[in-house]
């Protein structure tokens, strides 16, 4: 055999180093969270530290399992494997048992497991098989809808398991897309949409009609590139709603405010169809039509979250916002994160001396909270460095993606860097109020055994396929 | 090669600008924002109180008068409570159901996470068998602390109680926190800062369920508690108990000084009380029962009540005339002129000179001699003016400032007092007349009497009466405390006319019949103080023996209807069982009479003096 054709020689040993840090540090931060005076030893499998570690051990087994298999084994299966996922998806709503309300597991013996960690790289194969063909163009609608599709399916069986958050995790899939070559507006429109959902919910409806309306202005401004033309604008809008505003009072129609300001709009927008029209500004269709986008965005954000959202999930979102602020209640956990990584100041307090982890102030704090511990105990400095280590991995992952000789890969390694890049900035953001708690793990960090074999796999089924980069896989 | 491969720089960026942001806000709630280590700590620190045991008290004999026993108050916190069956509970601790009910609710009020104490002063059987069910009530936890005992249940007045702060203590003096106790009165509160010792306290690691892990920085900042300091009382603990035992079945008040060291021996004021009482769970209950009390067992009428002196006060009236030279030869007569308006109450040879007015207490003769002290100056106010000033360096009328708390001064009245009722030289001698025999608008405290009688026991000063003499820690004396001497030079030979005038007192004059002792000489002075709410007020002072005094005593019985018939016989028993240690065979008819006598019953209850 040659050398170059080796999977050891090829392998990409940085990210493989990466990976093993990463673990070790997260089994050594459960230690640390779980540690008591009055426990034996750090091996103790009757502790969490201890079974950690066999599932490391496990994982580490699992990922030479991955690499001993040939890379064409994904891409022939891929439609397979997503397949079964699905229908262990399926499975899980009927046979699987409970935990905190998620009927997400599948119990054999001591053994659990959770289909919706295989749906992320099972979906990811999928995705990378459908965009890798020859005849499949990205930008074409029919082509978004059988994306949307593959997206879809698994993430609404793991809703209906009642784990949104590990659902939301399929929507970072959008990023790969766009890599692959979907038009841009997608995005821009997907981050407007999220930017007026929370304003949406800080705003009422009279200040987010003018802010849009500000908004609207200065975007035609952009387009038409001229600073005049939205300052008469301005003057319009307040001119016609000082003319509304008068009317109502001299007549006594009793308009509200809000009332009066929507008068205001719909006038003001006919006028300006009629602009665009004798005046053939090809622009004023595109600002009416972000504003009816922006409008409709709106008034379905109130509708959606008054009667879609759960409860608890309201208050999450509000915590974040800071809508609400209730310590003991729903903000509980949030609050006492933040004072255990807020206590940990600059350099920490020291391997195993934080108070508030070792005292079980946070809850949850081995597995969706356990940057909490890192927080504390190692401080600005150690938060900063596993932060600095996640990004180091993220930033190989697309390097090494980008060297792909078959697009197959390529797909898959985005996939894997964007799952791994959503978990990281919601688990931490979580953890210091910055997102609403969805109870989505840190990779390689959080205990269990479930989901770092699903990242292991996740990861090393990319490293697989990155040690035959040179062959062209379909 | 392919179109969109720049976008690679776009996704990197995505991922930096987002790591970015959390490093911001992690700098900011790390570094920046010093509050999360001020929660942190809220969460994770208990301060724990270990309260030091209160100093015991001694009488001057080493006999213990105030000891602590231990005592166990139970403590919730609410959070940590779980249902649990409140009827066995209220069995092991002896509550009823609502009242323990309200007490968790009152608790839950104050706060969820903190404990507060819901069963007070548990006894240490109590605490044994709660000690051993405590496993059974999550959430409850029990904290030690020292309650006052009292082996004898006497002075209660002079030892005073203990009680909890309440919040104007609190706000006055940051050492006191609620729950902590602190003297309210008698020696706990003239002594309160020797006796409590100092609270120890400790910091404590807890987890979320308040569990206690361990101490703080390894109990850097932790105090200890320091012992509360031992006194040793003046009382002579079997005196007092005999004077209590004298005085029952009166309101009154007994006060007997070592003249030489102004060391109270005994201050009794009846009716009296259990010190026990104000301890323990029943406290409030008692404390409400002896507050409606028409005989106003609480009061130390000792030191608290005035009463005009009566002819007790004929000896200061005839120190200030011998101080002046006025009384040395003079004869003053009981009939006639100069005797009007003030006549004598019974007939005895006329005219007399001092020693023997003293003897007859005859209140001509005293009117006369204060007419000549008033009128020894040049108008009535100047002569008023001296007089009164020389009380006030007897220390009557005033408070003499040793070591009781809440004495009050009583009052010798001013000119001024004098001038508001006449007018400025509307007066003379004639018309505050009653001064001479200590009756009208005069009132002293029977301490101030006994303080009178040790001034001329001591022939010319007294010490500041009190009564603790040594403070101890660990047993080993630390200091002793001294008082003032005050000095009232009025010369010996006048000091010894006076004493001889109170020597034929009790030899022949109005102490012979129940103030005579066969083995002692007795100096003493009767007084019979004109009631208008009823029968006369019994007062008697003395000292003893003549040469060399040990004891000086007054002795004040509301309703005694003359001096010699309940004070004069206290006052001598209490002086024979001090100095020779038991009572001769011919007085104990005395003894039984006095304890056996019952005024109480038959008295007038006056409200609202």
């Amino acid at each position: 055999m040659k050398k170059s054709n080796s999977i050891w020689f090829n392998l990409d040993w940085i990210t493989v180093l990466l990976y093993l840090i990463l673990v070790f540090l997260g089994w050594i931060n459960i230690y640390a969270a779980v540690y008591s005076d009055e426990h034996q030893s750090i091996l103790d499998i009757g502790q969490k530290y201890g079974k950690q570690l066999i599932w490391i051990f496990a994982g580490i087994f699992l990922a030479i399992m991955v690499l001993t298999i040939d890379s064409r084994f994904f891409t022939t299966f891929a439609y397979h494997i997503y397949g079964i996922t699905v229908l262990l998806l399926v499975a899980v709503l009927f046979l699987g048992k409970e935990v905190n309300g998620a009927r997400a597991w599948f119990e054999f013996g001591s053994i659990a497991l959770q289909p919706a960690e295989l749906g992320k790289f099972a979906t990811n194969l999928a995705l990378a098989k459908c965009i890798s063909q020859f005849e499949f163009k990205i930008q074409k609608m029919r082509s978004y809808l059988i994306l949307v599709a593959i997206i879809a399916l698994p993430a609404i069986l793991i809703i209906l398991q009642n784990d949104t958050g590990s659902a939301l995790v399929f929507a970072v899939f959008v990023f790969v897309f766009f890599r692959e070559g979907m038009n841009g507006m997608v995005l821009f429109w997907g981050f407007s949409a999220a930017a007026l959902f929370i304003l949406a919910l800080l705003l009422d409806q009279f200040n987010l009609l003018i802010f849009l309306l500000a908004i609207s202005l200065a975007a035609y401004g952009v387009l038409r590139q001229s600073t005049k033309e939205p300052f008469i604008g301005l003057g319009v809008l307040i001119g016609t709603f000082l003319a509304v505003w008068g009317i109502n009072s001299l007549a006594g129609l009793g308009g509200t405010p809000l009332q009066l300001i929507v008068i205001t709009t719909i006038f003001d927008a006919l006028l300006l169809i009629f602009y665009g029209i004798f005046r053939h500004v090809a622009e004023v269709w595109r600002i009416i039509l972000f504003f009816i986008f922006a409008v409709c965005i709106s008034i379905s954000v109130n509708y959606f979250y008054s009667n879609i959202l759960e409860s608890h999930q309201r208050d999450r979102i509000d915590q974040v916002l800071g809508i609400k602020n209730d310590k003991l209640g729903r903000g509980y956990n949030v609050n006492q994160s933040k004072i255990a990584i807020g206590s940990g100041g600059f350099i920490g307090k020291g391997f195993l001396k934080g108070t508030q982890t070792k005292y079980n102030f946070v809850p949850e704090q081995s597995t969706d909270f356990i940057f909490c511990t890192v927080g504390e105990e190692w401080g600005f400095v150690g938060a900063t460095t596993v932060l600095g280590l996640f990004l180091i991995l993220l930033i190989r992952l697309v390097a090494v993606a980008e060297r792909q000789r078959s697009q197959f890969s390529r797909i898959y390694g985005y996939g894997v860097a964007c799952i791994l890049f959503f978990h990281i900035a919601i688990n931490i953001s979580m953890t210091i109020g910055l997102a609403p708690v969805i109870g989505i793990p840190l990779p390689f960090f959080s205990y269990g055994g479930s989901s770092l074999w699903a990242f292991t796999i996740l990861l090393f089924i990319f490293l697989r396929l990155d040690a035959s980069r040179t062959k062209n896989l379909r | 090669m392919d179109l969109y491969s720049k976008r690679k720089y776009l996704i990197i960026g995505l991922f930096s600008l987002v790591s970015l942001i959390i490093v911001i806000r992690l700098f900011y709630i790390q570094v920046i924002d010093s509050s999360y280590k001020i929660s942190a700590a809220s969460n994770v620190l208990r301060r724990e109180i270990n309260y030091p045991a209160r100093g015991v008290i001694f009488d001057r004999n080493g006999k213990l008068l105030v000891y602590n026993q231990a005592a166990y108050d139970v403590l919730i916190t609410p959070r940590e409570l779980k249902s649990f069956d409140t009827l066995s509970f209220c069995h092991l601790v002896g509550v009823d159901k609502a009242e323990l009910i309200s007490e968790i609710n009152k608790a839950k009020s104050y706060s969820r996470f903190k404990p507060s104490p819901i069963i007070k002063q548990l006894s240490s059987q109590m605490y044994a068998v709660l000690q051993e069910q405590l496993f059974k009530y999550p959430g409850f936890f029990i904290q030690a602390r020292t309650l006052r005992q009292y082996p004898s249940k006497i002075a209660a007045h002079v030892l005073g109680y203990v009680g909890e702060v309440d919040q104007k203590i609190i706000d006055g003096n940051p050492y006191y926190e609620n729950g902590d106790y602190i003297g309210r009165s008698g020696i706990e509160r003239a002594y309160e800062d020797q006796l409590r010792g100092i609270k120890g306290i400790s910091y404590k690691m807890v987890d979320v369920h308040q569990i206690v892990k361990g101490s703080f920085e390894n109990g850097r900042l932790d105090t200890a508690a320091v012992i509360g300091k031992n006194l040793v009382s003046t009382l002579n603990a079997d005196l007092q108990a005999y004077g209590e035992r004298l005085l029952s079945g009166k309101v009154g008040s007994i006060v007997a000084i070592e003249p030489s060291t102004g060391e109270i021996l005994v201050l009794a004021s009846s009716p009296t009380f259990d010190p026990g009482l104000f301890v323990g769970r029943e406290r409030s209950r008692n404390y409400a029962k002896l507050l409606s009390d028409p005989y106003k067992p609480m009061l130390n009428r000792a030191i608290t009540s005035s009463y005009p002196p009566g002819s007790t006060f004929k000896l200061a009236n005839a120190l200030i005339g011998l101080q002046d030279g006025l009384l040395q030869s003079v004869r003053y007569s009981c009939a006639g002129k100069g005797s009007s308006p003030i006549k004598c109450t019974h007939n005895h040879e006329t005219p007399l000179p001092l020693i023997s007015a003293i003897r007859e207490s005859c209140n001509s003769f005293f009117w006369q001699s204060f007419k000549s002290e008033i009128n020894h100056y040049a108008t009535p106010a100047d002569g008023l003016d001296a007089f009164r000033k020389s009380l006030l360096e007897m220390g009557l009328g005033k408070k003499i400032g040793g070591d009781l708390f809440s004495e009050t001064s009583g009052s010798v009245p001013s000119v001024a007092y004098y001038n508001k009722y006449y007018g400025a030289g509307g007066w003379n001698s004639l018309t505050i007349r009653s001064l001479s025999i200590g009756q009208g608008e005069l009132l002293v405290t029977p301490l101030q009497l006994s303080n009178m009688v040790s001034l001329i026991a001591n022939r010319g000063y007294y010490i500041a009466p009190h009564l603790v003499r040594g403070i101890q820690e660990n047993n080993v004396a630390l200091d002793t405390l001294h008082f003032e001497k005050h000095v009232f030079a009025a010369g010996a030979a006048n000091y010894e006319m006076i004493v001889d005038g109170m020597e034929q007192v009790v030899e022949k004059g109005t102490g012979r019949t129940t103030a005579k002792l066969d083995s002692l000489t007795v100096c003493g002075k009767t007084g019979t103080i004109q009631n208008p709410h009823g029968e006369a007020h019994s007062a008697f002072v003395a000292f003893s023996p003549k040469i060399n005094p040990k004891i000086a005593i007054a002795v004040y019985i509301e309703n005694g209807v003359w001096g010699a018939k309940y004070a004069a016989p206290i006052a001598s028993l209490i002086i024979e069982k001090y100095l020779k240690g038991k009572i001769a065979p011919n007085r104990q008819h005395f003894e039984d009479a006095m304890i056996n006598s019952d005024l109480i019953s038959t008295m007038n209850i006056e409200h609202g003096d």
